[in-house]
């Protein structure tokens, strides 16, 4: 089936096997952060999959997406999660302990879930192939769209995310500062 | 590009989330499953905006994003304030709650 897709005039293959490679990078990377028993190498694990997300975001024709995944994780959130490795001391070395003593039953549990995931998808969409993304204009046509929605029709939740965000922030100081 | 492509990958990088949030002990690597998890998300979303050519999956998208960002924020602070309090950040030893 996907053989006989690929071949079809309307997919571009070369932006099928960039999306195979960057695929199989991110998955080696998302078991790695998982399996690894080294703190510090989870989190630099997790840097790889986060940009190759990015990348995929690129491929993908959402290019205001990718740069913020880029800004946001890859800048904030890492830098917040390496802070929370140093501040709790978790050893620099590899060390014992990280999983639960019962941690095979998440291997059944994972594995029946891609099992009904896989079967819903494949079953949802067949063999659909995705339009090829629209070339962004000089106007980047796709960005001023996204801003237009965000700031008419999705105003109200727009708001409600910054009130969000604002309590958060005051939330963590809260918890984190020391009386 | 196959529309089945992207929610496949959605769907492994879900699965290896789920499995990080079962198997691990410690709650920072237990944080960097849900954002594993998160991200599946993002992706399904973006590859929805495409297969129905409209911005509201990217619009999604960049909410999810902003909402992960404060979620890991609260989430580390209170790692460390159990860390401070107990010395320690195995979840498995967190059972006061426990009847």
């Amino acid at each position: 089936m996907i053989g006989a897709v690929i071949l079809a005039a309307d997919v571009n293959v070369a932006q099928n096997v960039g999306f195979g490679i960057i695929a199989f990078m991110m998955i080696f990377s998302a078991l790695a952060v998982v399996s690894t028993k080294n703190v510090v190498h989870a989190a630099l694990w997790l840097v790889l999959v986060l940009a190759g997300a990015a990348a995929q975001y690129i491929l993908a024709a959402a290019e205001f997406v990718a740069v913020s995944q880029v800004m946001v994780y890859i800048g904030a959130v890492m830098v917040l999660f390496l802070f929370g490795i140093m501040l709790t001391r978790a050893r620099l070395g590899s060390e014992d302990g990280l999983n639960n003593p019962s941690w095979w039953i998440g291997i059944p549990v994972a594995v029946v879930l891609f099992g009904l995931l896989g079967y819903a998808v494949l079953d949802a969409v067949e063999d659909g192939v995705i339009a090829e993304a629209p070339l962004a204009g000089a106007n980047n046509e796709a960005t001023v769209e996204i801003a237009d929605r965000v700031l008419f029709q999705y105003l109200a939740p727009f708001f409600g995310m910054t009130f969000v965000l604002l309590a958060a922030a005051i939330g963590a100081i809260v918890l984190a500062r020391k009386d | 590009m196959l529309a089945a492509n992207f929610l496949l990958l959605a769907a492994v990088l879900f699965c290896i989330g789920v499995y990080g949030v079962i198997a691990r002990r410690n709650a920072v690597m237990v944080l960097m499953s849900i954002e594993l998890i998160l991200n599946a998300v993002n992706l399904n979303l973006i590859a929805f905006g495409l297969m129905n050519n409209d911005a509201d999956g990217q619009v999604f998208a960049l909410f999810v994003i902003a909402i992960a960002a404060a979620e890991v924020g609260v989430g580390l602070a209170m790692v460390l304030l159990i860390y401070r309090n107990r010395r320690s950040i195995s979840l498995d030893e967190l059972s006061e709650l426990k009847g």
